[in-house]
């Protein structure tokens, strides 16, 4: 009798306002969501706590079996060890990490400065067999890198660029021009033409009106475009790896990997070399993060 | 000095033949007119002589000199889009200074050209907005002032009344006009609205799939249309066609009336024609001596005057009467034609035939 009054109870009314997926009804719902994202949240986030504390517990803690989540002494040791050398004088790391805002920075210039003229070239001007080049430019894309890590360390033997950072340059310009052109010419596609007619009547040349009237437009763009080509550049781990051996030229990815192995590894020194890499990207996308969302929604808000 | 002069341009875009051999010849100060449907080339016209686009064939003069290979701001033209294509990052006052900064004007020169025009256009307190805080026609205002604060050698319109509504499109075009008669300037302008053309134009080119149909002022092209086409395009309501052969002295319909041949013509008996009467030269309140039986199909009371629609045979004529006009559908009417303002087309061609005899 009881179960008959219950059933009647919970299922008359909803079943006949709410669809049938969401039949658990808000709290249940959302007590069993709010526990799947719990459980997603600790497994994505707790390596990333987990080196965020290493590199701040002191050596013994961080051997200690069982592990110590709360009651280590908190240093700074090993963030010091990332920049200086024990001897005094700069750590290889700092070198490294100088390395990479050097490599990545500059192959993120070149390829904005290559494909953004690129991409408005394709989006405003009938280029001959226009579809196949973009595909063509596209398909450089499908392969993954590891694939010509043999062919490229061979050229670029021949030319000297092995162990050099122009080599590294070159590479990862040569990966994200494309890049930049695809996801630009969506941008420049989005700027109508018309502002270039209007400028060029009014005694522009083709160039000033691309420059004095769309460029300006292409900002948000511009930036959200430049900030993947750089996360690309900035992890890039392979090419770095097989192209570069010496401590002067090597990025921070194969440095830091190269702590870890030989005799004993310094755990913390890799944490804090990890969190110390980690940051530049998030400071950057977080700088840029009004026009990362301007350039996803640019499409919708146009005039 | 203002002429225009496009020969021959011939454009295509894919398969799609947009200018098929476009020539014309705009006089120094002529408002003048390109008038076509869409999809006619029009708009590809005016581009071409602008330089925007790069043609198939043909030249382009300006004052004379070949300008065919000019860039668009060598060619000292002025040019009004018909989505205005205000810079949005800019405010009103650098819109309408943009052309000026272009040419290196100093601050003084550009803050009084600017000054002068947005009087002249009554949009002075629009100058610190920028074009997304304005309306259509004030953005319209602003387009015309970008073109206007310089004095090229000719203003290009791309129909920029379209976009506006039906009070302000009247407005505008009276106020167009008197900017025209007031700069003297020459003004090549786009548009698919007959009554735009006929009422503001000093010459009208009638543009169909890329090739001009007839060149002339709005009264001869509205009087004398050159084809068949021509005068189904222009005028409202449309002129009425009526299948038709000459017999002796005589006009033979399809559907079996007869009307007195008209003297002008010189068709020789047998071929096929088509007889254009426009709703003006026909009535249902007078009597003459040419006259049609039909019976009454439909009315449209415009206002100021009655559309009746007449059935003759199959076919329907337009007749305007007067509004107090009135009757029942079904009831047996006799239409009083003026043939000496009749129109014949050669049913094959199209074209009129109504020019020889007049």
């Amino acid at each position: 009798m009881a179960v008959s009054v219950d059933e009647a109870v919970s299922t008359g009314p909803t079943r006949d306002h709410t669809p049938p997926a969401r039949r658990l009804g808000g709290r249940g719902r959302s007590v069993l969501e709010v526990a799947l994202l719990t459980v997603l949240a600790v497994v994505m986030l707790f390596p990333v706590l987990w080196m965020i504390e290493t590199s701040i517990k002191e050596n013994r803690d961080v051997y200690a079996i069982p592990a110590k989540f709360f009651d280590f002494k908190i240093t700074l040791e090993h963030y010091k060890d990332v920049f200086v050398d024990p001897d005094g004088g700069r750590s290889a790391l700092s070198v490294a990490f100088l390395n990479s805002v050097v490599v990545a920075g500059v192959s993120t210039v070149l390829a904005t400065v290559l494909g953004v003229p690129a991409a408005w070239a394709y989006s405003r001007f009938a280029v001959k067999a226009k579809k196949d080049q973009l595909f063509f430019i596209l398909s450089t894309r499908f392969m993954p890198p590891v694939v010509v890590v043999v062919p490229i360390f061979l050229m670029y033997r021949q030319v000297g660029l092995i162990d050099n950072k122009l080599g590294l340059i070159l590479i990862y310009t040569a990966f994200n021009v494309p890049f930049t052109i695809w996801m630009m010419k969506g941008f420049v596609d989005e700027v109508p033409a018309e502002y270039e007619d209007a400028a060029m009547l009014d005694g522009y040349t083709r160039l000033q009106a691309f420059r004095l009237f769309t460029l300006p437009l292409l900002v948000p763009g511009i930036a959200a475009t430049a900030v993947f080509a750089l996360i690309f550049s900035w992890n890039e781990f392979v090419f770095a790896t097989f192209l570069t051996s010496s401590d002067d030229v090597r990025t921070a990815p194969p440095a830091i990997a190269g702590l870890i192995g030989g005799t004993t590894t310094d755990w913390g020194l890799v944490a804090a070399a990890s969190v110390v890499f980690a940051l530049p990207v998030l400071v950057f996308a977080y700088l840029v993060r009004k026009h990362l969302i301007a350039g996803v929604t640019l499409g919708a808000v146009r005039r | 000095m203002g002429t225009v002069a496009a020969h021959g341009l011939r454009k295509s875009f894919g398969k799609v033949q947009a200018l098929d051999g476009v020539t014309l010849d705009v006089p120094d100060g002529s408002f003048f007119v390109v008038l076509g449907p869409s999809g006619a080339g029009k708009t590809t016209t005016l581009r071409a002589i602008a330089g925007l686009d790069k043609l198939d064939a043909g030249s382009v003069h300006l004052d004379g000199r070949d300008a065919t290979d000019d860039t668009p701001a060598a060619r000292d033209l002025a040019m009004v889009f018909q989505s205005y294509a205000l810079y949005p990052r800019h405010t009103v006052y650098e819109n309408i200074a943009s052309p000026l900064r272009a040419r290196r004007c100093s601050s003084g020169e550009i803050a009084t050209a600017v000054e002068q025009m947005s009087s002249l256009l009554h949009i002075e307190r629009l100058l610190q907005r920028r074009p997304a805080q304005l309306s259509g026609g004030e953005m319209q205002r602003v387009a015309l002032a970008r073109a206007l604060v310089r004095r090229p050698r000719a203003f290009l319109m791309d129909e920029p009344l379209t976009n506006l509504d039906l009070k302000l499109r009247v407005e505008m075009r009276t106020e167009l006009t008197r900017i025209h008669r007031s700069l003297g300037a020459t003004f090549v302008y786009v548009t698919n609205d007959q009554v735009e053309a006929l009422s503001m134009a000093d010459q009208v080119a009638v543009l169909k799939e890329g090739k001009v149909q007839q060149v002339g002022t709005p009264t001869e092209v509205y009087e004398r249309p050159a084809n068949q086409w021509v005068a189904g395009f222009v005028g409202s309501p449309p002129i009425s066609l009526l299948a038709c052969h000459t017999e002796g002295d005589r006009l033979v319909g399809a559907a079996g009336w007869t009307l007195p041949r008209p003297r002008w013509t010189t068709a020789e008996d047998g071929r096929e024609l088509l007889l254009g009467l426009r709703a003006e030269d026909l009535s249902v309140e007078q009597r003459g001596n040419a006259s049609l039986s039909g019976e009454l199909y439909g009315l449209e009371p415009l206002g100021d005057r009655t559309v009746v629609d007449v059935r003759v045979g199959t076919e329907i004529l337009k007749v305007k009467a007067r509004p107090t006009v009135t009757g029942t559908p079904g009831e047996r009417l006799l239409v009083t034609v003026d043939l000496d303002r009749a129109h014949l087309f050669d049913a094959g061609t199209g074209l009129s035939l109504s020019e020889a005899g007049r």
